[in-house]
């Protein structure tokens, strides 16, 4: 999310599903969106009956191509240059929405003298580290921006870490000195460089590289931006398949920059679409249980850079914008946490969390984990032993645990690994050399337990419960809270440091019901917050205090329940097609967010048939369809005062990126992002190709975590593994299967692993469709039966014949129908930000007939991969 | 009486009526009275669990017992529809593989065995206390770090904010667990 | 009571197969069975006995530049097949046990408490709709949720139909909306959009109706459908005919015989 995050300040979708029916085009991209998301895709085909123009660019034509206009497929991993070719048509051809870009985006702001662009160092920005392989990113900040203070450290990056502490938008860096030039013509200016940094990527690079014709590109182009303007908005939706590479969050980026251009950002039928695969993925970093972020992107205080409270709230603090209030949200969260025992005199607890000293992510531990480093490991409905890069790993790194505990619908190949992986099949490991203890715990249905989810458009929904779990099944907060009540038990009377943070815990909430189920509306409440010491429910974001008189567990969903009884996220009653009173939407229940970009700078909208909210003389406030957001009294006429002023008030009457210190969209991200402030496209860490761009491969501070159990193929034209090999989901399944593989009706419906071929690989290597075929990469091989078919198609890249073999991944070894691990296929990688793994493009073989069976497994992968892993 | 039943018999019926034996007058006891099976239940009102369009779900129950699930024709997201998983969402709560019991594998055991819900808690609660204690680490170079990297915890996605709340809240706040992730990332 | 119908469009459906989960779930109906065709991604096959809402998948070459909603060409297009509840239905008009009936919404149901397994219904229906299941043998197909349709319920798979390409309604009204679609489609340069509703044929007509790209005969809908019992008049006059010669033919015979006795008796 640092992708939508550092480019308009939230990490979440910027619009609702149903609003993708005032689209005048839609580019589904990095997303099979009628497979994956059928019932959102239902507005997608409303805007096409209304006559909006659908686009499907995808290295397959799947059913989403089959209900778009039009078809692009694209040679999996090149999506920067696409996208980074529709930049360069805006900026050639003048398509851009001018109004837009001067007043709403950084395009006027100039760089310093000293940034250096990838134009100039053949894939590199200045401030390239090779030693330490990162960015000191200080070169590209805004010209005049002073230097952080920060010790050791250089702004916007710490020593460790991944990103989701970044998705407000950026470090807090002061930009009040900044300087910008509203001509756009100053060489260093924004949009000047954008435009020498986009000039290469031209229809003929995307002919040449994304294996798309020119014409069908130009056919995109024309398509897309002839639908924005002011009286026009197009859509962009994507998923994974945008965000699953090595350079993930660049993709994102280079769809962020188009959008601005064009002026489809807060505007009704516009947006960024991010469409997520789990029914509450969003509230799972908004409410994170991940390790660098604290509710509402609150960074996790990091060793190197938080060495008390001053620092970390001087680091995060900025001067203008809404982050300007950044203790009021800690603080508050410290309440929510600790109770009375945070205060101003405990430094409200800074120094009970604890510090990030490295990666911590799920790869990041999974490989201390191989290395015997970890005693043990909770996994709540999450299945990696087949839903995890690099099965084989995974799977061999849980019998080096002491404890592993385990909770689920259903007994998971995790919680089963010990007796019947594919590890333990073959001879390689057995129950009696694993000395894991495994606690299989019975997990309650969405029917059994009340509860919030967030979905793809931040809307929190609020479930009911209907009947209680069977036998011993409980819903995780149950486990949570009973689990917390025996170890607060186990401390209590331990006054070592350790035990205090533990033992301020404030964890008295009230059960009911038989199993004395915690009641949830009682944790909602306490995550929207209340005054202190009386205990009444705020209302507003604006109501939160740094002075310890509130308690908020996630500044963000502040609103949700704003006084006793009235549970927002419960709601009923849509009484609008953006669905106001229909749950509850953060922020501040706004359906479109930065809408205050639906008016011109004069509060006025752009146009009759494309108005959200405006400015209202009469009644000195904004009005409209959607809940502004924005502050609701401040005019459009309001001066901005960046230059000296503080708080979101020195943004003004017209900057509409709230959360950015300087209130605009951010086409060049100065701050915050790992891999460079502009996108630039890199091969995949395993490709078929050399970089016709650069001469740089690939993204250059990616973490390959290259080691003997996780190796990889040669960067470019591996001879071993000759085609390119992409992972994807099917309707009729649901990821590492877990919550499918179980039921009957889904799994008829796709009851088998198959790998879809085109008929000229197929003829190429004689496989025949219903026959088995053997997938080989670096890690692993795989037998799948053969599906041919002519939605696959070679291409030609740089010159050459390209073949994409597809592989869905839902298979695993229990079920009522199984199938091998399309996951052990895939290597364990990190994109920098964000540290998710590359599933969408690497690099394989493919040969008739099935694996080897038993002991013989390892010897004939290794003779087909000439490694000895 | 006898003629009550002589009524009821189809032929005469149609004799009667002048039908000809494919309407109401074949119709038995059961189709005469045939209802949803829905019909007079409680209703919970729901989301989805599968991916995060988030479509609005009708829970229908009885007797403490699910009678079906179906799509919320009120949402202003989903309109009442649902894609072929979320139409299996009862088969989700009900089939035959459903857990309802703690397993418990003892290291180098080749068996599963059951215990009891409370054991379980107290053993977890056993095994979490005693890593904590082997392996935290209150300072380091003089400054607090306040950490175990001594075991972690993964998935969250699919879970409710409410529990991921009380899992980062008790997993880091007070345990100082580090290593905490799930499956989102973008 | 109104007689109500499916229009199933092609042009909207998005091969989901949410209607035929939604299907089974709400009216028990059991798995048939976990085999992989190969043949694209249709795995259920056809509808039958334990699959009454079936997705039948077309694959062609796409081109690329073309989706499948570009006027010119179609390239893998998907509609879902139920039972078409004819106006003259075969499988009614064959059961001897009166287990089948036409409810008042139109509709052809098979009443499981009747139906003795005899088989006459399959062998009747020009759609090759009715199927025995394997454990009883009873005859089971779509019921038109008539269960709901009683309290005024649309039937599962248009509930559940995600981009509502089954549309369920007042059949008089469902057919108006076709005629527009089909208008529609034609002007956005659909040419090869038709209605399947075999008004013409002897089956008189069918409640569940469809809107298809291109010959319907590859969605398995025969062109012109034939309710067997049209063949019964046909069988019948030949029954007559070859009756009344083989009386005319035993008459000839008794008279000849009685002409050569009388002969014979008169010599």
């Amino acid at each position: 999310m640092p992708g939508l995050g550092t480019s308009f300040g939230r990490g979440g979708a910027t619009t609702a599903q149903q609003d993708l029916a005032n689209a005048d085009a839609i580019l589904i991209m990095g997303s099979s969106m009628a497979e994956n998301h059928p019932v959102g895709f239902q507005w997608v085909m409303e805007a096409r009956e209304k006559g909006a123009k659908i686009i499907h660019v995808d290295p397959r034509y799947t059913r989403t191509s089959a209900s778009a206009d039009i078809w692009v497929p694209l040679r999996a991993g090149s999506d920067i240059i696409f996208l980074g070719a529709l930049v360069h048509y805006v900026l050639e051809n003048n398509k851009q929405f001018h109004e837009y870009v001067l007043h709403y985006t950084n395009a006027p702001t100039i760089l310093r003298e000293d940034f250096r662009d990838t134009e100039d160092l053949d894939g590199f920005f200045s401030g390239w580290d090779a030693g330490k392989k990162k960015y000191d990113p200080e070169t590209w900040l805004y010209q005049g921006s002073p230097e952080k203070e920060v010790a050791g450290s250089a702004p916007g990056h710490s020593e460790a870490g991944g990103g989701h502490g970044k998705d407000r938008g950026g470090e807090a860096q002061d930009t009040g000195k900044f300087e910008s030039d509203p001509t756009l013509q100053h060489p260093r200016c924004v949009f000047q460089v954008l435009k020498r940094h986009f000039s290469r990527y031209t229809p003929e690079m995307v002919e040449r590289y994304c294996g798309v014709k020119a014409d069908v590109f130009l056919k995109v182009a024309k398509t897309f931006t002839s639908a924005s303007g002011p009286d026009k908005t197009a859509a962009i939706c994507y998923a994974v398949g945008w965000t699953q590479h090595s350079k993930g969050v660049q993709v994102i980026r280079t769809a962020a920059i188009l959008q601005l251009l064009l002026g489809n950002i807060g505007r009704p039928g516009g947006g960024i679409l991010a469409l997520r695969g789990h029914a509450s993925i969003q509230g799972s970093t908004d409410i994170p249980t991940l390790y660098d972020i604290l509710p509402g992107y609150l960074p996790m205080p990091f060793f190197e850079t938080a060495r008390n409270l001053g620092a970390y709230l001087k680091k995060n603090t900025s001067r203008t914008g809404l982050w300007s209030a950044f203790e009021k949200y800690f603080v508050s969260l410290m309440k929510a946490y600790y109770g009375d025992a945070a205060t101003k005199e405990s430094d409200w607890g800074f120094n009970w969390l604890p510090r990030v000293t490295g990666d911590h992510s799920h790869f990041g531990y999974w490989l201390d984990m191989a290395d015997g480093k970890l005693d043990g490991l909770f996994v709540m409905g999450q299945n990696p032993a087949v839903g995890a890069s690099n099965g084989r790993l995974e799977r061999t790194a849980l019998s080096k645990l002491k404890w592993l505990v385990v909770r689920d619908m259903v007994e998971t190949e995790t919680a089963s690994f010990w007796y019947d992986s594919p590890e333990v099949n073959r001879g390689e490991l057995s129950p009696e050399t694993i000395g894991t203890e495994v606690f299989l715990f019975p997990a309650a249905g969405t029917a059994e337990k009340e509860g919030t989810f967030t979905n793809t458009q931040r809307l929190l929904q609020y479930r009911e419960k209907a009947i209680d779990p069977p036998g011993d099944a409980r819903s995780e907060t149950w486990f949570m809270y009973h689990l917390g009540r025996r170890l607060k038990e186990k401390g209590k009377d331990d006054s070592r440091p350790r035990n205090e943070g533990l033992r301020a815990l404030t964890w008295n909430y009230s059960t009911e019901g038989k199993h004395a189920e915690p009641v949830g509306e009682e944790i909602l409440k306490e995550i929207n917050g209340y005054s202190l010491p009386d205990r009444k429910q705020l209302a507003h974001i604006k109501d939160l205090k740094k002075d310890g008189s509130t308690a908020c567990g996630a500044w963000i969903y502040c609103g949700v329940f704003p006084k006793e009884g009235y549970n927002r996220a419960l709601e009923r009653n849509p009484k609008d097609a953006l669905g106001h009173n229909w749950g509850y939407a953060w922020p501040n229940d706004c359906r479109i967010i930065y809408n205050r970009a639906s008016a011109r700078p004069d509060g006025q909208p752009w146009s009759e048939r494309k108005k959200l909210v405006w400015w209202d003389e009469n009644k000195k406030q904004w009005t409209g369809n959607d809940i502004p957001d924005y502050d609701k009294e401040t005019p459009p006429y309001a001066p901005e005062n960046i230059q000296n002023g503080k708080g979101v008030e020195a943004l003004g009457g017209a900057k509409p990126f709230t959360l950015h210190p300087d209130g605009v969209g951010w086409l060049f991200v100065s701050s915050g992002l790992k891999d460079g402030p502009l996108p630039t496209h890199f091969e995949p860490l395993e490709s078929v190709t050399d970089n016709g761009l650069y001469k740089q491969q690939s993204n250059p501070p990616a973490d390959k975590k290259v080691r003997p159990d996780n190796p990889y193929a040669e960067p470019s034209g591996d001879p071993r593994f000759p085609y390119v090999l992409t992972t994807y989901r099917l309707t009729e399944h649901h990821t590492a299967g877990g919550m499918s593989r179980q039921l009957s009706h889904l799994s008829e419906l796709q009851p088998e692993l198959f790998t879809e071929v085109s008929p000229e690989l197929a003829s190429e290597l004689g496989l025949q469709n219903g026959h088995y075929a053997t997938i080989i990469t670096a890690r692993s091989e795989i037998e799948a039966k053969v599906l041919v078919t002519s939605r696959m198609r070679p291409m030609q890249i740089n010159g050459k014949v390209v073949h994409q073999v597809g592989l869905p991944y839902h298979w695993g070894y229990r079920g009522q129908v199984t199938g091998d691990v399309v996951n052990d296929l895939l290597v364990i990688s990190e994109e920098p930000n964000v540290r998710i793994m590359e599933t969408k493009a690497l690099t394989c073989n493919v040969v008739p007939g099935r694996r080897a069976r038993g002991k013989e497994f390892l010897g004939q992968l290794n003779s087909r991969t000439g490694q000895t892993a | 009486m006898l003629k009550h039943l002589l009524s009821k018999w189809p032929l005469i019926k149609q004799i009667q009526t002048g039908a000809d034996g494919t309407g109401p007058e074949s119709f038995s006891e059961r189709t005469r009275n045939l209802r949803p099976k829905n019909d007079g239940a409680d209703v919970a009102r729901s989301i989805c669990p599968y991916c995060a369009v988030g479509c609005g779900q009708l829970v229908y129950h009885k007797d403490g017992k699910l009678i079906s699930i179906e799509g919320d024709p009120q949402s202003p997201i989903s309109r009442g529809h649902l894609c072929p998983k979320g139409a299996d969402t009862y088969e989700l709560h009900t089939h035959a593989g459903r857990l309802k019991k703690v397993k418990y594998r003892a290291p180098y055991a080749t068996k599963w065995q059951e215990i009891e819900l409370e054991t379980a808690m107290d053993m977890v609660a056993e095994r979490v206390w005693e890593t904590r204690e082997r392996t935290f680490q209150e300072t380091k170079d003089g400054q607090p770090l306040m950490q175990t990297l001594g075991m972690a915890h993964l998935g969250g996605a699919t879970l409710d904010n409410e529990e991921n709340y009380l899992i980062k809240k008790l997993f880091a706040a007070g345990l100082g667990m580090s290593c905490i992730s799930n499956q989102a990332r973008i | 009571m109104s007689i109500t119908g499916f229009l199933t469009d092609s042009t909207l459906c998005i091969g989901c197969k949410a209607c035929e989960v939604a299907c089974k779930e709400w009216n028990g109906v059991e798995a048939d069975g976990y085999d992989w065709s190969g043949y694209s991604y249709d795995n259920t096959g056809a509808v039958g006995a334990s699959t009454w809402r079936h997705v039948k998948f077309v694959e062609q070459t796409p081109v690329p530049g073309f989706g499948g909603n570009a006027g010119e060409l179609a390239s893998w297009t998907f509609s879902s097949d139920v039972c078409k509840h004819c106006e003259n239905a075969g499988c009614l008009e064959a059961c001897p046990t009166g287990s089948i009936v036409r409810t008042e919404f139109g509709g052809v149901y098979i009443q499981p408490d009747i139906c003795n397994g005899c088989g006459y219904c399959v062998s009747s229906c020009p759609f090759g709709v009715v199927e025995r299941n394997q454990k009883d043998g009873r005859a089971f197909k779509c019921t038109f949720c008539y269960d709901r349709q009683k309290v005024g319920l649309q039937p599962a798979c248009a509930k559940a139909c995600p981009t509502e390409s089954i549309k369920f309604g007042e059949l008089d009204q469902l057919r108006l909306r076709a005629q527009e679609r089909l208008e529609e489609l034609h002007s956005r340069g659909m040419e090869d959009a038709t209605l399947y509703d075999p008004l013409d044929s002897s089956v008189g007509g069918t409640h569940a109706i469809f809107i298809l790209r291109g010959d319907p005969r590859t969605f398995n809908l025969p062109p012109s459908p034939d309710v067997p019992t049209i063949y019964l008049k046909k069988s019948w006059t030949s029954s007559a005919i070859a009756g009344a010669l083989l009386l005319g033919g035993t008459l000839l015979a008794f008279w000849a015989e009685n002409k050569n006795g009388r002969r014979r008796n008169a010599r």
